[in-house]
């Protein structure tokens, strides 16, 4: 391939421009006993330029940027920043630096309000009210809106995030690492977002940016460093390659693209909600108002909208985790089904995958076959006369394996020593193979790779297609549009009319989303009238 | 500088040898505070922990000790196995006791049957049982914090035992000293081996310890208390009910902590009085922790706790030391228990040079 060739037209174009890299790695190894997660990779980032670092999961992405961070000591190499050599002592070290790191995986005290888990971040002497007048300026001035007393745990993932960025903002970093950003953002948050980037790269800072996401790459970015097993295999600007071509250079071949489902019928509806109020358990938690929907055997149905407009609880709610007052509010399989509890409505066939992977889906330290038996221990193949059977629990896990290829070090590990994509493959897996009548799935494919994503899309697509209701719960509108048949848009607790997905272009379900849809019928109205 | 690694799985090496090494420091710091004392601390500890082995007589009583410990220990594990934090175990144990002497004192001199023992057994369970479902409704209830209630009952259930035996259960001729009249033998436990105190309350241990490990490791309710303890959320997503799993668990423990009550006033004590427990409750809260939370880690966790006992009684006699040494012992273990398991989810390493100590970011 000509990555070499790309990779001498780029440092040209540098040597030409007369800059110099601000940060320079230069033949960074890491190796954990045996396993080599970097080799002698060479990564030059220069000021005002958005640098993208692409790679599969496990391709040593995160170990080379926890480097770059001083979150681990490289085991060869060395960092150059502004043409000194540096040992990075650790993440303050790197942060006095000015480089700063938005993670994947936020790292906030929940019980601790917004402006205290920034406080938290900046040195001990600055005053508390000074901290707050900060965020708030911050965040004006880049456009990300936070209130700084209210409490983390009140908050969706999408605002989580805003607090990780402008904490980082705070301290004015020279270098910006943001691992996988838009992950958890709508096109209009990631927009946002983007030009929140651009005007940090025009003030001249560098951005290390980590995707998946080959599009908003070539968007977005000015260069790619790509990574596979741990080595550096390319170098080249995006804008030049097709997000096919970056895939390739990704995955090492051709990626399998998800196929549609084979024609089917569509048959009667198997999930129904019907006029659905509820009032959230927590004060700040997000009131579900008048929501109606029916999915039917056979269809894909897709929530779409910003985090924090209710989906949350309108999945506990399907879920069965919050109990609503009137049985005949949700119906599956024509049972009512709204006072029954998760274990009773997995009785009739229902199966639900939440968002959260670790914590809420999985029990972090136990292995993969005590978390099969967390959802599947009602039906009566894993438990008999209330004692367990390990050898049934195993054998679910080596067909999930098998089925969704689960890579993983031994055969039953603990689901946290899993990687993001693996493990969601093995929580919607474990839900698939018993084949539900209804699936009610919230961020499937949220924060997993490409290959992955493909993996578990096409699986609810074929599951549909088998004659189960689908219920997709996401904020990646692309993701939607793929797999869905029909689209509606939380906003406010509120749930739009469905639209059949040919008709849902990004124009129409960015505005529901924005829950512009009704300023735009009366502007309508009020240019009609002039 | 040495850092803490957090391990990518847990360690069995590390759950194994973390109470050993546990058990090695409490030995070094106890040689030193014995050598304070003024005390050959080889000596000291040769009586303390080697003299007991050698003598039946010990063997037999450490035993007896040793039996309510595995039992309230047993139970309690459950409870931290859900995160459902009984400290009040000596009430219950306390306040089992009462309830099965009721009976002894009702059927005293009556010449009632053998049933009696038996009806007192399922009492003193029942009494732990309910005595404990205070603490858990508060918690389920009102939120009200478990360690503090059910801590506080502790001392209740003392002063309820106390104004018993030396008001209304008073032996009358007993020359006005505070206990019941000597149980009969028909409200007494049998004796396992003849001519030492070893009862059939050890056996009920090791029942217990049985039917414990076989709760926790292979059945689905089992199942259900790690779940909840690990991941509160993750439980409700499985569909169990940490509320109902909170009284489940008090309400066992209160048992068997009851069941300890009982067995040890009908068999070592013969009699209800105010000192029948030597601090078993709040001891078996140690003996759970170095186990592991693991029944059969308990049952030799709860021989080793009685071997301090036994040993703080034999030093006492013969080197003189206060018996409030053995106190001081049972807390720095449950200190060094506590700090070794945090070896288990980290490793230490030595690293040369400045290193960041804010893992957090």
């Amino acid at each position: 391939m000509g990555g070499v060739m790309v990779d001498a037209s780029v440092a040209v174009a540098h040597v030409a421009s007369g800059r110099a890299p601000l940060l320079k790695a230069v033949a960074i190894t890491k190796k954990f006993g045996d396993f080599a997660a970097n080799v002698s990779i060479d990564l030059d980032l220069y000021p005002a330029e958005i640098h993208a670092l692409l790679g599969e999961n496990g391709a040593g992405k995160s170990t080379l940027v926890k480097i770059i961070y001083g979150l681990i000591q490289p085991t060869e190499g060395d960092l150059i920043w502004q043409g000194q050599k540096v040992v990075l002592a650790g993440p303050s070290h790197a942060r006095e630096l000015g480089i700063g790191m938005v993670f994947q995986h936020f790292s906030l005290f929940e019980n601790l309000t917004v402006a205290e888990n920034v406080a938290l971040g900046l040195p001990p002497d600055e005053p508390f009210a000074k901290i707050k007048a900060r965020i708030v300026d911050v965040s004006t001035r880049f456009g990300l809106p936070l209130e700084p007393d209210r409490d983390v745990w009140r908050l969706s993932v999408g605002e989580r995030q805003r607090i990780e960025i402008v904490r980082t903002l705070m301290q004015e970093p020279k270098l910006l690492i943001l691992d996988e950003p838009t992950a958890v953002l709508t096109p209009q948050e990631a927009d946002q977002l983007f030009i929140v980037l651009e005007r940090l790269k025009s003030e001249g800072r560098a951005i290390l940016y980590i995707s998946h996401k080959l599009d908003e790459v070539k968007r977005l970015c000015d260069t790619a460093t790509i990574l596979r097993g741990g080595k550096k295999v390319a170098a080249c600007n995006p804008r030049e390659e097709t997000a096919a071509s970056l895939a390739r250079m990704m995955v090492g071949s051709d990626i399998g693209e998800v196929k549609a489902a084979p024609s089917h019928t569509v048959g009667n509806a198997r999930l129904v909600v019907k006029d659905l109020s509820v009032a959230p358990e927590d004060p700040h938690g997000v009131k579900l108002r008048n929501i109606s929907l029916e999915v039917k055997g056979g269809e894909v149905f897709g929530v779409a909208g910003v985090a924090g407009n209710g989906q949350d609880e309108f999945f506990a709610v399907l879920s069965g985790e919050t109990l609503t007052a009137d049985n005949g509010k949700i119906v599956i399989d024509g049972h009512g089904a709204g006072e029954l509890s998760i274990s009773q409505r997995r009785l009739l066939g229902a199966a639900f995958v939440p968002e959260e992977r670790l914590g809420h889906a999985t029990v972090p330290r136990m292995p993969l076959s005590d978390n099969a038996l967390l959802t599947g221990y009602d039906s009566p193949d894993m438990v008999r006369h209330s004692f367990i059977l390990k050898n049934a629990m195993l054998s679910v896990v080596d067909r999930v394996t098998k089925a969704f290829d689960v890579r993983k070090a031994k055969r039953d590990p603990e689901a946290v020593s899993l990687s993001g994509g693996n493990l969601q493959k093995f929580v919607v897996g474990r839900e698939i193979l018993r084949e539900p009548g209804v699936l009610v799935v919230c961020q499937p494919t949220w924060g997993v790779d490409a290959g992955a994503a493909a993996v578990i899309r096409q699986a609810l697509i074929d599951l549909a297609a088998r004659g189960s209701a689908v219920l997709v719960i996401s904020q990646d509108l692309d993701e939607l549009r793929e797999i869905s048949d029909r689209v509606a848009v939380m906003f406010r607790g509120g749930l739009s009319e469905p639209i059949a997905i040919a008709k849902a272009d990004r124009e129409t379900l960015g505005m529901l989303m924005g829950g512009s849809a009704v300023e735009q019928a009366e502007k309508e109205v009020a240019h009609a009238g002039a | 500088m040495l850092v803490l690694e957090r391990r990518a799985e847990r360690s069995v090496t590390a759950a194994l040898v973390s109470p050993l090494v546990a058990i090695a420091l409490t030995l070094v710091t106890m040689a030193v505070v014995f050598a304070l004392l003024g005390k050959n601390p080889g000596t000291v500890l040769y009586v303390y922990f080697i003299e007991p082995l050698f003598d039946s007589y010990s063997l037999e009583e450490i035993v007896v000790k040793a039996t309510p410990l595995v039992l309230i220990g047993v139970g309690l594990a459950l409870c931290y196995h859900a995160n459902v934090w009984n400290i009040g175990a000596e009430g219950q144990f306390l306040i089992g006791a009462v309830c099965g002497s009721w009976l002894a004192v009702k059927t005293n001199g009556a010449d009632a049957g053998p049933w009696v023992l038996w009806a007192m057994l399922a009492l003193g369970a029942v009494g732990g049982a309910l005595y404990a479902l205070i603490p858990a409704l508060c918690k389920t209830k009102f939120g009200a914090s478990e360690i503090l209630t059910s801590l506080m009952l502790v001392y209740v259930a003392d002063l309820v035992l106390d104004y018993l035996v030396r008001g209304p259960w008073r032996d009358p001729k007993g020359f006005n000293f505070p206990t019941t009249a000597a149980f009969d033998d028909n409200a007494t436990v049998p004796i396992l081996i003849e001519g030492s105190r070893v009862h059939l309350g050890a056996l009920l241990a090791l029942v217990a310890v049985v039917g414990a490990w076989l709760l926790l490791s292979r059945t689905i309710k089992g199942f259900e208390i790690n779940v909840v303890g690990a991941a509160p959320r993750a439980a409700r997503f499985a569909g169990f009910d940490a509320n109902k799993l909170t009284i489940f668990t008090f309400m066992v423990s209160g048992a068997l902590a009851g069941l300890a009550g009982i067995v040890e006033v009908a068999g070592p004590v013969g009699r209800l009085q105010p000192a029948i427990s030597p601090g078993y409750g709040f001891t078996a809260i140690i003996v759970a922790f170095l186990g592991r939370l693991n029944p059969i880690g308990i049952l030799i966790a709860g021989l080793f706790l009685a071997l301090t006992f036994i040993g703080g009684e034999l030093a006492q006699i013969s080197i003189k030391l206060p018996l409030d040494v053995t106190r001081v012992c049972q807390g720095i273990l449950l200190f060094y228990v506590l700090a070794c398991d945090s070896l288990i989810l980290y490793r230490i390493r030595w690293v040369q040079g400045r290193r960041a100590t804010d893992a957090a970011h």
